[in-house]
This record gives structure tokens, sequence and C-alpha cells, in this order.
């Protein structure tokens, strides 16, 4: 687990719920436990939602950072 | 193999399923499933296996689209008719999801000719309208060891199980024999209405869907008997019967058979319950 070196990025600013989910949902599936992916997605919506529906897939959320209006998590893939 | 954008747009409700995501996805875009008849049970099971995506897509079905059809083969629209059911289900599929590829076999299936045709899938549907055909397919599928999605209606009643050959019943463990000649309704007395075979067809599709992404519990020895009077589902145990005229240790048929199609009340070529599936 690297936080500072994420395995994989993805700008999901503008994608709208719950494809937004969907895309995070198959990129970590493409990736090696404990490696980590940066995501960033917009308020509203997609903030109250996505780091949610990535815990109840059994990931974990390491971090979610507020920057200019949008958040950007870093989620760990377990399993 | 990565999937597009609009595959994911079109798929996202059942990616997003534990379960399936990307992989199942992928396993469901590269599975082939054979739908023999496109009646009221093969018509609402091929549009939902089109719908999620299933990449090839069998029609059997030598009949052509008759009115009295529409009531419950949703595949087929008024404007159809007369066209044969292959051709109509091949044209709504490919609207609905242009990404399958539809194959169509405008035939009667028979002993000469449903080895070659079941082959080229990993699963079928029987949505057939005759014993001949049922125990046909149910045969060659034992033969071959294909899994089968087994589907019956009558008026108000249907039936559903999943036959995976050696590993449950076969549809002759259930009953080893076609029905005698006068034993079941025809067509013109039985009646079917059209949300039931919609109800069969669908778990059906839901079967194949299972068996493809390798998930849940398929009614492998467990007959699923709906009534949609009462709006019940019971599930009845069959055991795998040790004397199966074909699925047994000792089968005694080995060879397809081709019965020949009876009716109650005369006996006439097409004539026995072909109306009702």
């Amino acid at each position: 687990m690297d936080e500072k070196n994420p395995a994989a990025h993805l700008d999901l600013r503008g994608v709208v719920c719950p494809i937004n989910f969907v895309k995070t949902k198959l990129k970590l599936e493409e990736m090696d436990t404990g490696q980590v992916l940066e995501v960033i997605i917009d308020a509203g919506e997609p903030i109250a939602n996505v780091p949610r529906s990535i815990k109840e897939e059994g990931h974990k959320i390491i971090k979610v950072d507020k920057v200019e209006g949008h958040f950007r998590l870093l989620i760990e893939k377990v399993g | 193999m990565a999937l597009t954008n609009e595959q994911i747009e079109r798929y996202s409700r059942q990616i997003i399923l534990p379960n399936v995501g990307g992989k199942g996805q992928d396993k469901i875009l590269k599975a082939k499933a054979l739908i023999i008849g496109t009646g009221g049970l093969g018509a609402p099971c091929g549009f939902y296996l089109a719908a999620a995506g299933v990449g090839k897509i069998g029609l059997v079905d030598s009949d052509k689209v008759e009115l009295n059809n529409l009531q419950r083969q949703i595949l087929h629209i008024t404007a159809d008719i007369g066209l044969p059911k292959t051709e109509s289900g091949k044209k709504r599929l490919a609207a609905l999801n242009p990404e399958v590829e539809v194959i169509t076999y405008p035939i009667r299936l028979d002993s000469t000719n449903i080895m070659e045709i079941i082959k080229d899938y990993d699963v079928v549907v029987d949505g057939s309208d005759n014993f001949p055909t049922r125990y046909l397919v149910n045969d060659a599928c034992v033969i071959t060891k294909k899994p089968l999605i087994h589907a019956g209606i009558f008026r108000y009643d249907g039936q559903a199980m999943a036959i995976l050959p050696g590993q449950g019943p076969c549809y002759r463990c259930l009953f080893p024999e076609p029905p005698p000649i006068g034993a079941v309704p025809s067509c013109q007395e039985g009646g079917i209405l059209g949300a039931v075979a919609g109800v069969l067809g669908v778990l059906q599709a839901n079967e194949v869907l299972k068996f493809i992404l390798g998930i849940g519990e398929m009614l492998v020895g467990r007959l699923l008997i709906f009534n949609a009077l009462d709006s019940t589902f019971r599930i009845v145990k069959v055991p795998r019967d040790k004397d199966c005229l074909v699925c047994s240790e000792h089968p005694q048929i080995s060879k397809l058979i081709d019965y020949q199609e009876f009716c109650s009340l005369k006996v006439k070529k097409d004539c026995y319950i072909k109306k009702i599936a």
C-alpha cells in the first residue's frame, strides 16, 4: 500500500451516479490486493454514494480530501 | 477484454451487482445460449438474455408469426404476422441490443439435426411447445452433457427445472416417457395466460444467467412450480432416477428418438398443444 504513489488514477469529475461507482469498481477489479486507487469525484450525490458503495464491496477508503470543490478518494483494494 | 464506455453504461446496473462486475459481464458477453422455440417461453427469455448482453443467441423455430401468438409471444409484433418467428425474433433482439449475435434456425428439430445445432452453445433453453421436441432436446442435452433449462406452461400453471447432466436429474427422471395419447388436453382446450408464460420464460433466463455467472443455486433437482391464481411458487425435490432411460449409468436410450406428434382429439401433425408455448 502506497498512499503517496497510487497505482492507478481515475478522474470521474462530471461522471454521474452510478457510472462513477461502476468505473471505480471495474478499475479495482483489474488491480492487485493492497494497491491504492486515486479517484476524483464530484461533490453532492457522488461523494454521498460512491464511498459507501466502495465500502460495501469490501474495499477500504484510506483518505478523503476536498480539492477545489471536488473530492479525492484514496481506496485500498481489499480481497 | 476491456468494456467500452457504452457497454459500461448499458450494463451498469448488473455490473454493479456483487458477484457480477466486469468479469461477470465479460462471461455474459462471451456466452452462447440456444433458445428452442421463440414462443411464450422463448420470447421473454430471449429478450432478457439479449438485454443482459449474452454474446450469441440461437433461435430455433419453424413457425410463422400468427395473430393468436401475440397475446404472449412478446418478441413478435402485429406487423410481423406471416414472418418466420426466427426472423422477427432476430429483428427484435437486434433492435434491443445490436451487440448480440443472433443465429436463426427456421427448422423443426429432429434426431438428424439437433446435435449439429446444440454443439455450438454453452446452454440450451427449452421453450418448445410439444413433447416430441421436449424429449428430443432432453436426450440430446444429456447425451452431450449440455446444460438445459426446462420449463413448461399450461393454463395458469408453469414449472421450471435446470438440468445439468451428470449432476442432477433430467426430464426423463421426472417423466420417463411422453404421456399417452389423450392424457393431456390439447391446445385449443388448454389455453394459457400470457403473463404465466412470461413468468416462466423469465425464470429460464434467470437460470441461464446464473449458470453463465456461476452464482447462486440453480434449479438442479428442484422443480419450481408456479400457480398464477394463487400467486404461489412451490419447490418439489426431484431425485435422479437410477434407472433413468437416458441419464442413468445403464441407459436404455443411446440414440435420439423422433416421437410422433399427437393430439388428445385427433392424431394430426402439429396439433398437440402447439399453440400453447
